[in-house]
């Protein structure tokens, strides 16, 4: 039993990773900590894929004409891509952040809230532009 | 031809992926329509790429393609079978029409120096539901998705002009979105780790010996609620009612009518192609998640429009509704079920694509879309209005309209399967649509105009007339469903032959 | 001219009518003209149909199929052609009329009033030459939306809410019963044509048979069925030529329509009578009939009372249809024929009243009778004719179903029609009693004293209409001859 748990520990880390990752998006207010918790999460996934390719022993995958064990490179490869996606979306998140900085003066989810309903409540009065 | 004709399936998604970066260079000058001219060529031949795919399909044979001429399952396949090649022509079909309505809704709604990066985000978008759609790679699905999701989020963002919570709108899609996506690429993960492939088909064939894996079944949950996550399976649509009402007119007309429909094909491929119905947790998942789920989302949605001020919210929340009627046929996974699905992919996207596009006419003229502010609207926008209401009878799902086949094969779905007391669950949810469409007919025909003194005019006609194409198609394929139904056949077929 | 043509033409000639309408809204006079003209164009082909139909010659016309098994489909038989009959030839009377009633009133959005009305007629014909249950439920649920714009007419709060119980009923109960009713029939049959000897024979477990015939019935909620009867009296809100045409004449007898078509081509006489499934009903149908006689008698304004007659009336005819008999059938048939003019001739002379006094409470109406004498000779003929006394034309269609029910020895209805019979004389001649004998109210307005008859375009069509009443007292074999066929 414990064997079984120390032997996959690549997988515990990477839950616990995942959940703490999914936590903080969800308990935070903050914008900004959101996309930092959405990274952890993103990365404990990476983190998954990069260990299933690994084979005990093995090496790059290098051919050198003698006869090894190779790691999985597919995996490794998908990563990649899936990193840069990463990439992509944090600094498109951090963007919008910045603009609802701008327009709202603040990045905490409970004031934003605060003065989204009261335009919600001036929208259905019919003043609105 | 015969040098291009082999490689349409690649075509379908690198013309609008290389046209997405040449769109940028018309910074250089800043000329906006040429870059609009340029979009809305693109669109059409990606709908004319889409047509010729959809019609080898279904005459000839599916088509696989071989990116990079490595062989399936080690290269990516771009697969091409009835079902997707629908999906298809309906995505590009859509940009197809509503590329002429948006120059002018583009010009009134979004910051001027942004438009050249509209249209870029845009193609991308579009490259990104097209090749989620063409392709037959599970990790290649993620990426499009991942494409189509990154430049949707900009594309809500940029209805900032017209109200800033499109900018929290567009964040908190952000979040959720990627926490969907992120999911699905777990369960792709998952099932890799078990099967060593990424290819559909493949993984379709080396999971049959596999169904009592728990591993399987995780990555299978996964996939669920990933692809929920997208397609705003209730209770997971929180993202959408503000992603529609805030994003710009055009947006919303292209995402209310494909994107939601991009996943809800995602899933079923994964339901009915990777696993099947005749795997015990499917059918679990089916019969006890998927159709209450569906059930609720038919009826919490409905009931939630009733309630709303604004058109577009309104609308909203209706989408989630009739997301659970697709979601409904596939839970009922037999025949008539899924064809109500299939037949719904299409017939929703070009109801509530015209819904969308006659707010977006009001919008235009009006500069708000709240229902207070559309008083008395029917004498002085006439067209726009009626376009409204006809679109809100198909939602309704009146005979002769599309709306009508899609609730008729439900119906005969669930009666088939030996669930009556759903078919009379189908039938007062669509009470409940008559409701909210006339909580607008009584505000646009039987109110007074609130300021008489200023007249306001019909929006123009090239507004208009991709309107009344997309409301005369409504009809159209409510009268004369043979081509439809027939291709719903044909897929559903497939996907429970398959199956079991 | 071709029969298909015809047909066709039917159905499309009063949409025309609505297009020349909508181009001439600048030109009351000339818009007017083009819905006469229509209505009377429209009348010349229906009629130009029914001697063809009478020699016995069958139109049939199939468009393409919606859903396998289902077209679009249209064929004419008796019951429809004497539907289509009443609905047009009535519709020339109506549009004379409601110039004068719209005019007279100062009414508004009248262009919108007549576009909307032109559409009602078409699906009235729609579902008068539907070909299969499908087709005919199309047009119901099209008959059901043009009209909403009529009944909210006024726009006001009470206008809306008025519509909005007509709509929500209506469409409920089409939705919700008729349309389930229908997807069963298809389920079982794989076909919705009308076929003479019905087509569930054999296809279906008598043991549920009622259920389903519960569905149709409570389905087709123009049939005003209790307790799906609320809308008809919401819908008085509407204009009175609507109130006149369309739920005495057109929408009202769409829904028993659709009943008798019911009854004889999706379930069959035989059949039904064979299996009893239609008991239930005419106990229902009976207990709508005294009940809404009884409603009728206590209501004050003029224009309910016509509207709880009417649902009493109508179930005259379901209970025709529910006798399960060829005679019953016939009955009801004629029926439809008989309350259609008699029921249009009250509610133009209601209006009548309404716009010569602006009076809708039948207590104020007293002496009216001496100031208004055309008005109320109408009114009174119209009320003998509905309570069925010689020589007026509800004499033949209540002796038809008496005798039904003494054919099926059901004696207990024989009863329960001379009692509703009784409750519309105390209810329809305690008005005209008002009108004639009793002394005009002293506490009135003093206007009373220069009332007269209303403008000539609303007292002259229900004086025809009153002819109109005797006409048929007298022709009536003729329309037994017409819809014999459908029960040999």
């Amino acid at each position: 039993m414990v064997d079984a748990l120390i032997s996959h520990y690549n997988y515990w880390l990477i839950i616990i990773l995942m959940m703490l990752g999914l936590y903080v998006v969800v308990s935070r207010g903050n914008l900004v900590k959101k996309i930092v918790g959405l990274n952890i999460f993103q990365t404990s996934v990476f983190l998954l894929y990069i260990s299933l390719g690994k084979v005990s022993g093995g090496t790059a995958p290098i051919l050198t004409g003698k006869p090894e064990a190779f790691s999985n490179p597919l995996p490794h490869v998908l990563i990649l891509t899936a990193i840069v996606v990463g990439i992509a979306t944090t600094a498109l998140g951090l963007a919008l952040v910045v603009r609802i900085r701008e327009s709202y003066g603040t990045i905490e989810e409970d004031d934003i809230l605060i003065s989204e309903r009261s335009q919600d409540a001036s929208d259905i009065n019919g003043s609105s532009a | 031809m015969n040098f291009i004709m082999p490689h349409l399936p690649v075509l379908q998604v690198a013309i609008p992926l290389i046209a997405a970066p040449i769109c940028v260079l018309f910074t250089f000058g800043g000329h906006r329509k040429l870059a609009w001219l340029f979009t809305l060529a693109v669109s059409w031949v990606c709908f004319l790429i889409a047509g010729a795919l959809l019609s080898r399909v279904l005459l000839d044979t599916d088509i696989s393609y071989a990116i990079g001429n490595w062989p399936p399952p080690f290269g990516i396949e771009y697969r091409v079978d009835p079902i997707n090649a629908f999906v298809l022509l309906i995505i590009s079909g859509i940009s197809a029409i509503a590329l002429p309505f948006a120059r002018l809704s583009v010009e009134k709604e979004i910051e001027t120096d942004r438009h050249i990066l509209f249209y870029t985000s845009y193609l991308l978008c579009l490259t990104g539901l097209l090749g989620v759609t063409i392709t037959g790679d599970a990790f290649n699905i993620f990426v499009f998705l991942e494409i189509s999701s990154l430049s949707t989020y900009v594309l809500i963002a940029t209805g900032v002009r017209q109200d800033r919570r499109a900018l929290t709108a567009a964040y908190n899609y952000l979040i959720l979105g990627t926490i969907g996506a992120t999911f699905f690429v777990i369960g792709i993960g998952l099932l890799y780790m078990v099967t060593g492939t990424l290819n559909i088909a493949d993984l379709a064939e080396r999971l049959q010996p596999l169904s009592d894996n728990r591993v399987v079944h995780a990555g299978f949950a996964f996939i669920v609620i990933g692809m929920g996550l997208k397609l705003a399976l209730f209770p997971m649509h929180v993202w959408l009612p503000n992603a529609y009402t805030y994003a710009p007119s055009l947006v919303t007309v292209f995402l209310a009518a494909t994107s939601t429909k991009v996943s809800v094909y995602v899933l079923l491929r994964f339901l009915f192609t990777v696993f099947g119905p005749s795997y015990g947790f499917v059918n679990l998942t089916l019969e006890f998640v998927l159709l209450p789920l569906a059930i609720v989302a038919m009826f919490a949605g409905s009931i939630t429009a009733i309630f709303q001020t604004n058109a577009k919210r309104l609308f909203a929340y209706s989408s989630v509704a009739q997301l659970g009627y697709m979601m409904l046929g596939v839970a009922l996974s037999n025949i008539p079920g899924l064809m109500a699905t299939i037949l719904h992919i299409f017939n929703h996207a070009l109801m509530k694509g015209a819904l969308f596009m006659a707010l977006g006419c009001v919008m235009y003229r009006l500069g708000t879309i709240s229902l207070g502010s559309m008083k008395g609207l029917g004498r002085s926008m006439p067209w726009t209005m009626a376009a409204l209401i006809l679109g809100g009878l198909s939602l309704i799902g009146v005979p002769g309209t599309v709306g009508f086949i899609s609730k008729w094969h439900l119906i005969l779905g669930t009666l088939e399967a030996g669930f009556w007391p759903i078919a009379i669950l189908i039938v007062a949810s669509s009470l409940l649509a008559v409701i909210y469409i006339w909580k607008i007919v009584e505000v646009a025909y039987l109110e007074n105009e609130i300021n008489q003194e200023k007249t306001l005019n019909e929006a123009p006609i090239s507004m208009l007339a991709p309107l009344w194409v997309l409301v005369i198609l409504n009809f159209y394929f409510g009268i004369d469903a043979d081509l439809t139904t027939w291709v719903a056949r044909n897929v559903a077929e497939t996907f429970l032959g398959g199956g079991s | 001219m071709s029969n298909q043509s015809i047909l066709i033409l039917s159905i499309l000639i009063p949409l025309i009518g609505g297009i020349g309408i909508s181009l001439l809204h600048r030109a009351p006079n000339l818009r007017e003209a083009c819905t006469l003209i229509s209505s009377i164009v429209l009348a010349f082909v229906v009629y130009s149909l029914l001697p063809r139909i009478l020699s016995g010659e069958t139109v049939n016309i199939t468009f393409r199929e919606i859903l396998p098994g289902l077209a679009l489909e249209f064929n004419v038989e008796p019951l429809g052609m004497l539907f289509a009959c009443i609905a047009s030839g009535l519709w020339i009377i109506n549009s004379l009329y409601s110039i004068g009633y719209m005019r007279g009133n100062q009414e508004k959005n009248q262009t919108r009033f007549y576009i909307y009305f032109t559409i009602a007629i078409s699906s009235s014909m729609g579902i008068a030459f539907a070909g299969n249950m499908f087709t005919l439920f199309i047009f119901y649920e099209i008959l059901t939306l043009s009209t909403y714009p009529l009944v909210a007419h006024k726009q006001n709060p009470e206008a809306k809410s008025g519509a909005r119980i007509y709509l929500g009923l209506l469409i409920g109960t089409s939705v919700g019963f008729q349309l389930v009713a229908i997807i069963w029939t298809y389920l079982v049959t794989g076909t919705l044509d009308f076929t003479p000897a019905g087509i569930l024979k054999g296809k279906i477990d008598p043991t549920v048979l009622p259920i389903l015939l519960a569905l149709y019935m409570f389905g087709i909620g123009k049939a005003a069925l209790m307790p799906f009867h609320r809308w008809l009296p919401s819908a008085m809100v509407a204009p009175t030529p609507v109130s006149a045409l369309l739920h005495a004449v057109a929408v009202v007898k769409a829904g028993v329509f659709t009943v008798l078509k019911v009854v004889i081509y999706i379930f069959g006489i035989e059949f039904l009578s064979e299996t009893g499934a239609s008991t239930w009903l005419i106990w229902a149908a009976s207990f709508t009939l005294l009940a809404a006689s009884i409603v009728a008698i206590t209501k004050d304004n003029l224009k309910a009372r016509l509207a709880y007659s009417t649902i009493s009336q109508l179930s005259y005819i379901v209970l025709g249809a529910a006798l399960a008999s060829s005679i019953g059938i016939l009955g009801g048939g004629l029926h439809i024929a008989t309350h259609a003019i008699g029921k249009i001739t009250l509610f133009m002379c209601a209006g009548a009243i309404y716009v010569a006094t602006h009076k809708t409470e039948i207590s104020d109406m007293t002496g009216l009778g001496r100031k208004m004498p055309f008005t109320y000779a109408a009114f009174t003929i119209g009320s003998l004719s509905i309570i069925g006394l010689p020589p007026f034309a509800g004499t033949w269609s209540k002796w038809y179903l008496a005798l039904a029910a003494a054919d099926t020895q059901t004696w207990l209805v024989i009863g329960v029609y001379m009692l509703s019979s009784l409750l519309n004389v105390w209810y329809l001649l305690s008005i005209v009693a008002k009108g004639f004998f009793a002394p005009p109210s002293e506490k009135s307005d003093p206007s009373t004293g220069t009332i007269k008859e209303a403008p000539l375009l609303c007292v002259l069509p229900p004086c025809l209409t009153a002819v109109g009443c005797i006409a048929l007292f007298f022709f009536a074999d003729r329309v037994v001859e017409l819809l014999r066929p459908i029960v040999n």
